[in-house]
């Protein structure tokens, strides 16, 4: 059924700010009232911000709150704790399971809304006392199973079961919430098969049926055609569309998605010739275990002299290529390097066979925080390759002379801004701190030189700077880059070729000219580009 | 200025500048009730030599993120045994002084190897799980000294079974560093040896600190992950740190006993971790963070205060021992204190 | 069925190698039995309390709490007032009860604020609390009784005016002021218990409103035989000569034990128990789903602390002779070992678990220094052996709970790369 014209919530013009950074503004749109609605966007395009603000998370009001108003039923409301969303019957059933293994289903389903009864101690003591109606709890858990048609028993403990039903159960307590009106699924096929998958899109349906407005958060086109009857799209904290389902299709969505403009920093110089350089390093069938961002198996050649880009959403395994490469994740597959085989899963060798790597996380793999800036830049260096160190009879110790010169010519070369050489790193502001991160892996001399997300969190003249570098060294050392990011519109101005993952899986390489569709296509891993998009 | 004071406090700590403010309190209070305040500045200078390698003992676990070392009893009892087989062979001064830490150091560094291996397959608990397996080894050695084949006088009882509960070491090598070189200055004793062997073994952890392996265990105490992606082999940066430890534990309790003139025996090391943990936690260590100047700041502090404490309340309360008290509320208190700081609390 | 046996004996190891360790140390004591199970009676009456009151912080998630001896010195510090200002007797004993409940309720609070400051390192830090807690309270009674605080008996201070005595005896006025309540020879005791579960486990046979399946029928004829065999033990005992028959059992106390094993198992049927075990399963989940984690903790702690206040009391009017300084100074450990040898971990921990525990540490603690003594020519022997045992036993699980942890944490991140 549908229940045109119903509105049941409304947001309008929602802006948010974390400090300078503005990830959300003025958003608005509407759901119906038994409508499923899919939101789509890339990474930060602001998605989590806009269901945190939903939820009432202590993470928007504790750094200022949030702008704007949210309609329910035509009235104002305010939410500003999740026990306040989910008084107002907005429920969420999140990505990472909010279940207790150890617990039965029909608990979990009850957690913290158990039935009680009364008993002596209680009328005395206090509703603390009061005995649990396991019995009546259940009947009830039976009922919300049965009502999504799943045969589960409710008396069954959740750590038993496989993670398709896992998900189910998170649905039924949900709609064991008697007064649910909203009910957002935050990337819920993630983790399924197809057939899992596919029961739950069923389930959604029917849950809509019922009159409860759905928000979908997905970013498989296909998924979205298939059962939603309005798409909204995030683009940099902004609505660039908010669409009739029937309206539109998956390429149209997938440009709307990605497009901007690309600056390109670089054009087609003389004399370059990446496209026939040599294989540098190949990946065959190469997986990697990284919580977040596995690899399923990416089949990918690095051209010597190149800047080769990574690219896709989040969660979807570009991350993971990387961090397997220096073995900071537990890897498999065939590597060859320069000809030779890649030891895997041993840092110090893909350190040894001169890789380097920014990581994506700065404060925690990439900066000895409570240290200062020169042995952040030195230290690696020191403990490859023995730089830095002198002898004194029959031990070795830090050359702090060289450290502190090397590190003030790092700091001339990057633009450091620091009180000194022996400031800790803490100090120092994202901008600076990666810079410091970038220092050290220069400093190591690597061949090939890997960047996870160089420019994230830092300001725009910051951006440009490490840009500027990366393609610097590029063009006077020969270093082959391997640039992974979430922002398109960086790896399009600088690259050579990007190759895009998505699922763990390498869909296909473009140049930076590509349609902005092919883009969006393949980043939701869609390979039948129609033919007036090639 | 009223901030930066403010700051300063907050990063010193009260209970630090509480415990601080009370030595200054006790030694002015020393000085007006007529008692030798030379006199105490010796004993004080003595008893930091005399623990101090214990409370260095406890810098290697903190800086490579294995914690605060509450099982240096295992190390102290390695230190026992060397220094119990220097006797046994009859070796007087600073030679057997010497014979002991040759003795101990390969027992220790073994010791510190099993434990370490332990600690690595137990990470996030090794302070609970360090407490224990102390408690445990000094337990299982008050059966061993009753067993344990030693043949001399002075350790074994006279009459019956097992090793004497304390062992006297005069004639064999009681206080050889505390008298080498010592002299007077201005009413005060200096023991030059024993001041110079622990600022020479700060200074060789010092030069230790600053050499490859050691700067490999800053990293990794400082951050696993950078380590990792470093090269460095985060289990075997613990373990070294640990081995270390053992045998300071070990080396230290030698300079404590030549010092204190006994060696004692059975549940006598059963705490001893807990006093050196204090020690370099008032010098202004964290459990995740320690200088070497905090060693000498805090064992100086620590033992000041005991060795102050005793007379001054000694005039105040004539009968009873708040000396003794005030060194388990001192102790336990800062202990507390560092766990709150370094607890993730909500 | 041969998987199912090796999984029991492997759960159980512990358990295992103790009762084969009593076994061998009875035997090895060469003490007479009646003499072991006497003195084993007087302490399982004596212990069972402290023990039990290890349970609820164990289920909510904060581990072994080695808190519980300032319960223990809550107790006492009430104990010496109220001794020196004359109370005797069972109305001495539960005017005790009583007044030590708030200030046990008070510090247990206090613990548990501190506990919520160091999430992950709640064992290492309720251990240095007792420690410090140990130092405040030798504050109060070796330096402020008799100077600032006043005390109803000069006679229990020491010569000098400042300073509690050592050793107060409680011969005469709270010794025995439980357990001397209702005396119960044993036969007696065993036809008694044996007729009351007989009849109890007939009622829920045959007349419960539950249909029974077939497993479950058969259980409870298993248990209505055990019912009759304690009835039939009892009859034995009276029956023949032997010097069993002569044996008094402190009904009262067995009472007021089972009682707090009864608490310890209907409170989990409760909203505040089945809290107590959410935020024990998983701080995080209970957290979002709007449990108060922080007040649950310390409720946990509060009642831990209380009940060991009261099962100090029980241990103390029992053993006759207050230590000011030392009675309350090993009961975490003890207690700790005990429940651990029944079988408990850092995370879980049963009514029947402790109160094995009790019965296994304790016929070791009975019989060590005379194994000792025929083993290896010294009692001391023994007496250090026990000890280690009680170390030793909290090591080992701590290092195995702990290993297992670590081990669980880095199998969740690894994922199979097939």
């Amino acid at each position: 059924m549908n229940f045109l014209g119903n509105t049941l919530l409304e947001l309008k013009d929602i802006s948010k700010t974390y400090g300078e950074n503005q990830v959300l503004n003025k958003v608005s749109f509407a759901v119906e009232k038994g409508e499923i609605l899919c939101l789509l966007g890339e990474n930060g395009a602001g998605k989590s911000t806009l269901m945190n603000i939903l939820f009432g998370m202590p993470v928007i009001h504790s750094t200022g709150g949030f702008s704007g108003e949210v309609y329910l039923d035509g009235q104002l409301i305010d939410i500003n704790t999740p026990e306040k969303a989910m008084e107002y019957g907005i429920g969420m059933v999140h990505q990472e399971f909010m279940l207790i293994p150890g617990y039965t289903v029909a608990e979990n389903i009850k957690l913290n809304r158990e039935i009680l009864k009364d008993n002596p101690f209680s009328r005395v003591f206090g509703k603390d006392f009061k005995t649990l109606d396991m019995k009546t709890m259940n009947k009830d858990a039976r009922t919300a199973l049965d009502k999504l048609e799943i045969g589960i028993d409710e008396i069954s403990k959740v750590d038993g079961l496989p993670v398709g039903y896992m998900q189910f159960v998170e649905i039924a307590r949900e709609i064991d919430k008697k007064n649910i009106k909203v009910l957002v699924f935050d990337e819920p096929t993630a983790v399924l098969t197809e057939s899992e998958a596919d029961n739950l899109i069923k389930a959604m349906k029917f849950l809509a049926n019922q009159g409860i407005a759905i928000i979908f958060i997905t970013h498989r086109l296909d998924e979205v055609i298939a059962c939603s009857q309005h798409v909204v799209i995030l683009r940099d904290g902004g609505l660039v569309a908010s669409k009739k389902t029937s309206d539109t299709n998956t390429v149209e969505l997938a440009e709307l998605m990605v497009g901007r403009k690309i600056e390109k920093l670089v054009s087609k110089e003389e004399g370059r010739d990446v496209e026939h350089a040599e294989v540098i390093l190949s990946m065959k069938d190469f997986k990697v275990g990284m919580p977040g961002e596995l690899v399923k198996g990416v089949n990918l050649d690095v051209r010597r002299g190149e800047i080769l880009g990574i690219a896709g959403l989040a969660g979807q395994g570009k991350i993971g290529i990387a961090n397997g490469l220096m073995g900071l994740f537990p890897a498999k597959g065939e590597v060859i390097l320069n000809g030779m085989p890649l030891v895997l899963n041993n840092p110090m060798a893909s350190l040894k066979r001169r890789l380097a790597f920014v990581s994506e996380d700065r404060k925690g793999v990439g900066l000895l925080l409570d240290e200062p800036i020169d042995l952040n830049i030195a230290i690696t260096s020191m403990q490859v390759k023995n730089d830095f160190l002198k002898r004194i009879l029959f031990m070795n110790q830090m050359d702090t002379v060289r450290i502190r010169k090397h590190a003030k010519e790092m700091v001339k070369l990057f633009d450091i801004r620091c009180t000194g050489t022996d400031q800790n790193t803490r100090r120092l502001s994202g901008g600076n701190q990666q810079k410091v991160c970038l220092a050290r892996a220069i400093t190591l001399d690597p061949e090939i030189l890997m960047v996870s997300e160089p420019t994230r969190g830092i300001d725009i003249g910051a951006k440009k700077l490490v840009l500027d570098t990366l393609i610097d060294l590029n063009r006077e050392k020969n270093m082959t880059i391997i640039m992974t990011s979430s922002e398109l519109g960086e790896l399009r101005s600088i690259c050579d070729r990007i190759a895009i993952v998505s699922e763990g899986k390498l869909v296909g390489i473009l140049k930076p000219e590509d349609h902005d569709a092919k883009y969006g296509l393949f980043m939701s891993g869609n390979t039948d580009i129609p033919v007036e998009v090639q | 200025m009223k901030d930066k004071l403010s700051h300063l406090i907050k990063n010193i700590g009260i209970p630090r500048i509480t415990i601080v403010t009370l030595l200054i309190v006790i030694y002015i209070a020393a000085y007006y009730l007529g008692l030798n305040v030379p006199s105490l500045f010796s004993d004080n200078l003595v008893r930091m030599g005399m623990n101090g390698i214990l409370v260095l003992a406890m810098v290697p676990g903190i800086l490579s993120g294995t914690g605060l070392n509450f099982g240096l009893p295992l190390g102290v009892i390695c230190g026992i045994i060397g220094g119990l087989i220097s006797i046994e062979f009859h070796v007087t001064g600073l030679l057997g002084l010497l014979l002991a830490i040759i003795v101990s150091i390969p027992l220790s560094v073994i010791t510190g190897y099993l434990y370490g291996l332990l600690l690595n397959r137990v990470k996030g608990s090794e302070m609970m799980v360090g407490t224990y397996v102390g408690f445990s080894v000094v337990s299982l050695m008050c059966i061993a000294w009753l067993v344990m084949p030693f043949k001399s006088d002075a350790i074994r009882w006279p009459i019956g079974d097992g090793l004497r509960t304390t062992i006297t070491l005069t004639g064999y090598y009681d206080k050889v560093l505390d008298r080498f070189l010592a002299f007077p200055i201005g009413g005060v004793e200096v023991p030059t040896g024993l001041l110079l062997f622990f600022f020479f073994m700060c200074y060789m952890m010092y030069l230790f600190l600053r050499s490859k392996t050691g700067l490999a265990m800053v990293a990794t105490g400082s951050s696993n992950k950078f380590a990792k992606a470093s090269g460095i082999n985060v289990d075997k940066s613990r373990l070294i740190s640990t081995v270390i430890s053992t045998a300071l534990g070990a080396i230290g309790i030698l300079v404590y006993a030549q010092s204190y003139g006994f060696f004692q025996l059975y549940t006598a090391p059963l705490m001893m971790a807990f006093g050196a943990v204090a020690a370099i936690l008032l010098g202004g260590a964290s459990a995740h963070n320690a200088k070497i100047v905090h060693v000498i700041l805090g064992v100086f502090i620590f033992q000041g205060l005991l060795l102050a404490a005793l007379p001054v309340a000694n005039v105040i309360f004539p009968q009873g021992n708040l000396s003794e008290v005030m060194r388990v509320v001192v102790q336990y208190g800062i202990i507390l204190y560092a766990l709150t700081k370094a607890g993730g609390g909500h | 069925m041969k998987q199912k046996i090796k999984n029991l004996l492997i759960q159980n190891v512990v358990t295992i190698v103790f009762v084969a360790l009593c076994v061998g140390g009875i035997i090895a004591s060469e003490q007479p039995l009646p003499f072991i199970v006497k003195e084993l009676i007087t302490r399982i009456g004596r212990n069972s309390f402290l023990v039990l009151a290890l349970i609820v912080p164990v289920i909510a998630g904060m581990g072994l709490n080695f808190g519980i001896v300032i319960g223990a010195m809550a107790a006492q510090i009430v104990m010496i007032f109220l001794i020196s200002f004359g109370a005797t007797g069972f109305g001495g004993f539960m005017l005790a009860m009583v007044l030590s409940t708030p200030l046990a309720a008070f510090f247990g609070y206090l613990i548990g604020k501190v506990l919520n400051k160091t999430i992950g390192q709640e064992m290492i830090t309720s251990m240095i609390i007792g420690f410090f807690a140990n130092g405040l309270y030798q504050l109060l009674f070796l330096f402020l009784i008799g100077t600032i605080i006043p005390i109803g008996n000069e006679a229990y201070l020491i010569p000098g005016g400042v300073g509690i005595v050592n050793t107060i005896d409680l011969k005469g006025n709270l010794m025995y002021a439980l357990d001397g309540l209702w005396m119960m020879k044993l036969p007696l005791v065993f036809m008694i218990t044996g007729v009351i579960c007989t009849v109890l486990l007939l009622i829920k046979q045959f007349m419960g409103k539950k249909e029974l399946t077939k497993a479950q029928s058969k259980l409870g004829y298993v248990r209505i035989g055990m019912g009759v065999s304690i009835f039939a033990v009892g009859i034995i005992l009276n029956v023949t000569t032997n010097i069993y028959k002569f044996f008094d059992i402190p009904l009262v106390t067995a009472f007021f034990i089972a009682l707090i094993a009864i608490f310890n198992i209907a409170i989990f049927k409760t909203k505040m128990g089945h809290d107590f075990r959410t935020v024990g399963q998983d701080m995080h989940i209970a957290h979002v789903s709007g449990v108060n984690v922080a007040k649950r903790r310390i409720l946990s702690i509060v009642i831990s602390t209380v009940l060991a206040a009261w099962g100090q009391i029980i241990f103390l009017q029992n053993l006759g002779t207050l230590n000011t300084y030392g009675s309350h100074v090993q009961i975490s450990t003890f207690a700790i070992a005990a429940i651990l040898i029944g079988g408990a971990s850092v995370t879980k921990a049963t009514v029947g678990q402790a109160l094995l525990g009790v019965v296994l540490f304790h016929t070791l603690f009975i019989v060590s220094p005379m194994a000792g003594k025929n083993l290896f020519g010294n009692a001391q022997v023994g007496e250090y052996f026990r000890t280690f045992i009680a170390y030793g036993v909290i090591g080992l699980s701590l290092g195995l709970h702990a290993w297992k942890t670590f081990t669980q944490k880095q199998n969740k991140d690894k994922i199979d790369l097939e």
